[in-house]
């Protein structure tokens, strides 16, 4: 395979084609911010946390699935790029409900990220579904990176149970005509929480402990939710 | 569960089966014409009949403004209440509407006779305010006869655009019947096409590469290397796609070309995909465009019974046919892999470039895409020959362009004129300003475009002289303002346009365009932009220009920008 040379910081570095540019960071040590991108699945380049600088490019480029190109130079952390990176961080801070996504308070750290800066616009409401016996869904810690979707869909379990729905800021995770989980197609294979990175898919086990559920009434207590959910009360 | 369906749908789901997924958007638009609505019932039978996850249906019908999950009223009236017709006074019309009906827009009458919206740009700003009935369009309506066009659909004739002898891509516009091929012919029509299948695909993609034509949906590309690109693929699976999505607020002058002369664009679509070696076309209409479907749809029959389209086109051994589709209302799909999306039956997101177009585009082919007025020129060039393309207009802007002026002008309408000419020129084509007032502000390019300053009206438009000002033609839209219109209010309902507008991919645009509308709107109602919020609306705006996937997000603030850097 063809190898290419590519500046990245000032660090000259030499990687074989098809390498991203986040890929060819981490060799020189350069860890770049992400949140959407997962190595086991379809890069969706939603979050755009990991964009960085490519000279004599228009915009900057998402470093997940841009491929190194010789004689690249590029910035991971310019101003331009950390002005984005903290902006976005700061919109996000605004809408949705960060405290368990992994990372943010490092990222907030190092970018000195304002999370009030942003919050006289509107919060995004979203459901909370406690539908099924084996996961709850906390919609307001959801940060669209469509993980649970794409593990659902063609990365993983080819199950099909969820969807995007609405449009711009209302976009939403859902199902078909929104129906409760056990009325999809879904298995409940637990895929979708196992990739979930926020906390807003977790299983049943995990948040009723979080609940002060003692773990000596746990079998209990979902054999109690499940009897609920089949007799429909 | 689901009762299984009792309504009439076998010949529709029949009809787009074979496509699968690919037919999911026709399929529920089809539906929805038949049914009002798209109840969960028809949406099972759908997704069955066209192996398509449930799911997946579900996700389509959000995305699309014109699909339903929920019953309308029997009548659904569309009032545009974007810049152009609100320059217009379409904020009487919408609020007579409203209070005739008892209602708010989003809302139904009791009676479930009528649901009232406000609607983004119509591309009917020629004749502002405008509404649609249904589909069916209404024109120049006046806050007094709001009642009898709009409630009782007592419909006047529209104004039409006509073009003269002299212009180039207007010249049958309103001249020559639309679905007369023999006029077409006799005005030179098709000739085009047989002298590219004369001289073959390589010279006909030199000709255009030596014509300088460059794109007029807005990016301004060199449509010759965009076709030589696709044509060197391995790949010998290839589409061109007409994108016919017009959604640029101000932007009409597809539609007129759409309804007015639709066979130079099916030849022009027919040179294209020859030159590039395709077998087949597609052309995505904006679900608002009902006309201009129609008259395509006609016109590619027309061109088949005669031999321009199928099997052996005019004796030539090529092969190759179009497709219409139609949009279901989201400005998105006008972006080129989103189009490409949605004519794939999925919800109409961008996709991360690269790979471009021409190397995966369509259904993972390789694809040249252009816009309507680009392949309207394209019969031209190949008829006539690249120098006397360029004997029109400049050196790096050659051709005829069309340009959409609507707002406070006497006349609003499509003006043809080489991109040498200049604002001063188009106000007086148009009449100037109407009622004698002065201009306030121009809006070039739409939305997505720049304010450009009062002192700028003598800036050649071409793309040289305008980018040394920071603004860009784009697709053409010149949007005037008269002293008297509140241009806070203007910026707000940009602001509202991404904001509805954005497909919600990208963090961005996604989060930014909210953020961005209500900081306008903020200001609207402060009568001022607030100083304060700058610092935190310079980043907002720099994030989106430089980290949003597509060119929604990248140009959201564009205008609101442009608006501050002049008047404040
Ligand atoms: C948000 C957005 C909307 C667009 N809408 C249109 C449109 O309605 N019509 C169009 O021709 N191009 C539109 N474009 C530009 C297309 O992506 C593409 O550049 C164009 O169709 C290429 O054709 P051309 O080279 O002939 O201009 C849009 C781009 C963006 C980012
Ligand atoms: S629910 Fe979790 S996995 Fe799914 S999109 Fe939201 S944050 Fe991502
Ligand atoms: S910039 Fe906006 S419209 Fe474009 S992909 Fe991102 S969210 Fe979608
Ligand atoms: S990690 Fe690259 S876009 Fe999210």
């Amino acid at each position: 395979m063809s190898s290419i040379t590519l500046t990245i910081d000032g660090q000259v570095v030499r990687v074989p084609a098809g390498t991203t540019l986040l890929q060819a960071a981490e060799r020189l040590g350069i860890q770049i911010p992400r949140l959407c991108y997962h190595p086991h699945m379809t890069p969706p380049t939603v979050c755009r946390l990991c964009v960085v600088e490519w000279e004599g490019a228009r915009t900057l480029v998402p470093a997940c699935v841009a491929q190194v190109r010789e004689g690249a130079v590029i910035h991971t952390a310019s101003e331009r790029v950390q002005r984005a990176r903290r902006t976005i961080l700061e919109l996000l801070h605004s809408a949705v409900d960060l405290s368990e996504t992994p990372d943010v308070a490092r990222y907030d750290a190092e970018l000195g990220v304002d999370p009030q800066r942003f919050v006289d616009g509107v919060w995004r409401e979203a459901p909370f579904y406690d539908d099924n016996p084996f996961y709850v869904r906390e919609y307001e810690k959801c940060i669209l990176c469509w993980r649970c979707v794409q593990a659902c869909g063609d990365d993983m379990q080819f199950t099909y149970a969820l969807t995007l729905g609405g449009r711009g800021f209302h976009t939403r995770i859902t199902t078909f005509f929104d129906a409760p989980m056990p009325e999809t197609t879904c298995v409940f294979c637990g895929n979708c929480v196992g990739v979930c990175p926020t906390g807003a898919l977790k299983g049943m086990d995990e948040y009723l402990l979080e609940r002060g559920v003692p773990m000596a009434l746990l079998r209990e207590e979902k054999q109690r939710r499940k009897g609920r959910l089949e007799t429909g009360r | 569960m689901l009762e299984p369906v009792t309504y009439p749908l076998d010949d529709i789901l029949a009809r787009w089966q074979p496509y699968g997924r690919a037919g999911l958007l026709p399929c529920l638009i089809d539906v929805q014409e038949r049914l009002g609505w798209l109840p969960p019932d028809a949406c099972v039978a759908v997704g069955e009949a066209l192996h398509v996850p449930l799911a997946d249906v579900y996700g389509v019908v959000e995305f699309y403004a014109l699909l339903y999950p929920t019953p309308t009223g029997e009548m659904v009236l569309r009032v545009c209440d974007d810049v152009a017709c609100f320059a217009r006074g379409s904020a009487d019309i919408v609020a007579t509407c409203s209070r005739l009906l008892g209602i708010q827009p989003g809302e139904t009458t009791p009676d479930r006779r009528f649901t009232l919206e406000v609607h983004p740009c119509l591309g009917q700003c020629d004749r502002a305010p405008a509404a649609l009935r249904g589909l069916v369009p209404v024109g120049n309506v006046a806050a007094s006869a709001v009642e009898t066009v709009l409630l009782n659909g007592e419909v006047a004739p529209l104004p039409q655009v006509v073009g003269d002898e002299r212009s180039i891509l207007l010249r049958r516009v309103g001249r020559c019947a639309p679905h007369d091929l023999a006029a077409y012919e006799a005005d030179g029509g098709f000739e085009a096409l047989q002298r590219a299948l004369q001289i073959g695909a390589g010279a006909v993609i030199a000709e255009v590469k030596a014509s300088g034509l460059f794109g007029r949906g807005g990016a301004a590309f060199p449509t010759g290397v965009k076709w030589e690109s696709a044509a060197h693929q391995s790949d010998r699976t290839r589409y061109v796609v007409c994108n016919a999505d017009e959604s640029e607020p101000g932007t009409f002058k597809d539609r007129v070309l759409m309804e007015g002369d639709p066979f130079a664009i099916i030849e022009g679509l027919t040179i294209a995909g020859y030159a590039i070696g395709a077998q087949k076309g597609f052309i995505y209409v904006r679900g608002e465009y009902a006309l201009a479907f129609e008259r395509l749809q006609m016109a590619i029959t027309k061109a088949r019974e005669a031999g321009y389209l199928g099997e052996d086109i005019l004796g030539s051994g090529f092969a190759f046919d179009i497709e219409v589709r139609r949009g279901a209302g989201a400005y998105i799909c006008g972006e080129e892999t989103a189009l490409f999306e949605s004519i794939e039956g999925k919800r109409g997101m961008p996709r991360q470039k690269p790979p471009f177009p021409t190397e995966k585009g369509l259904f993972g082919k390789p694809t040249v895409i252009n816009n309507v007025e680009t392949l309207a020129n394209v019969p031209h060039i190949v008829r006539h020959g690249a120098a006397w393309f360029r004997r029109i207009g400049s050196e790096d802007a050659p051709g005829p362009k069309l340009f959409c002026v609507s707002g406070n002008v006497a006349h609003p309408g499509v003006y043809e004129a080489p991109m040498t000419t200049t604002l001063r020129a188009l106000l007086e084509m148009a009449g100037g300003v109407a009622d004698g007032r002065a201009v306030q502000a121009i809006l070039l390019g739409g939305a997505a475009g720049t304010f450009v300053p009062l002192d700028a009206l003598d800036t050649p438009l071409t793309p040289s002289a305008l980018r040394s000002m920071g603004a860009t033609l784009g697709s053409g839209a010149v949007m005037v303002f008269d002293e008297r219109v509140p241009m806070l209010d203007v910026l707000a309902r940009i602001g509202r346009f991404f904001a509805h507008e954005s497909c919600g991919k990208c963090y961005p645009c996604q989060l930014g365009t909210q953020r961005q509308w209500e900081m306008v709107q903020r200001w609207h109602a402060a009568g001022r932009v607030l100083a304060e919020d700058m610092p935190r609306f310079g980043d907002l705006a720099a994030t989106m220009r430089d980290a949003s996937i597509c060119g929604l997000g990248q140009t959201a603030s564009a205008a609101i920008e442009s608006w501050i850097r002049l008047y404040t």
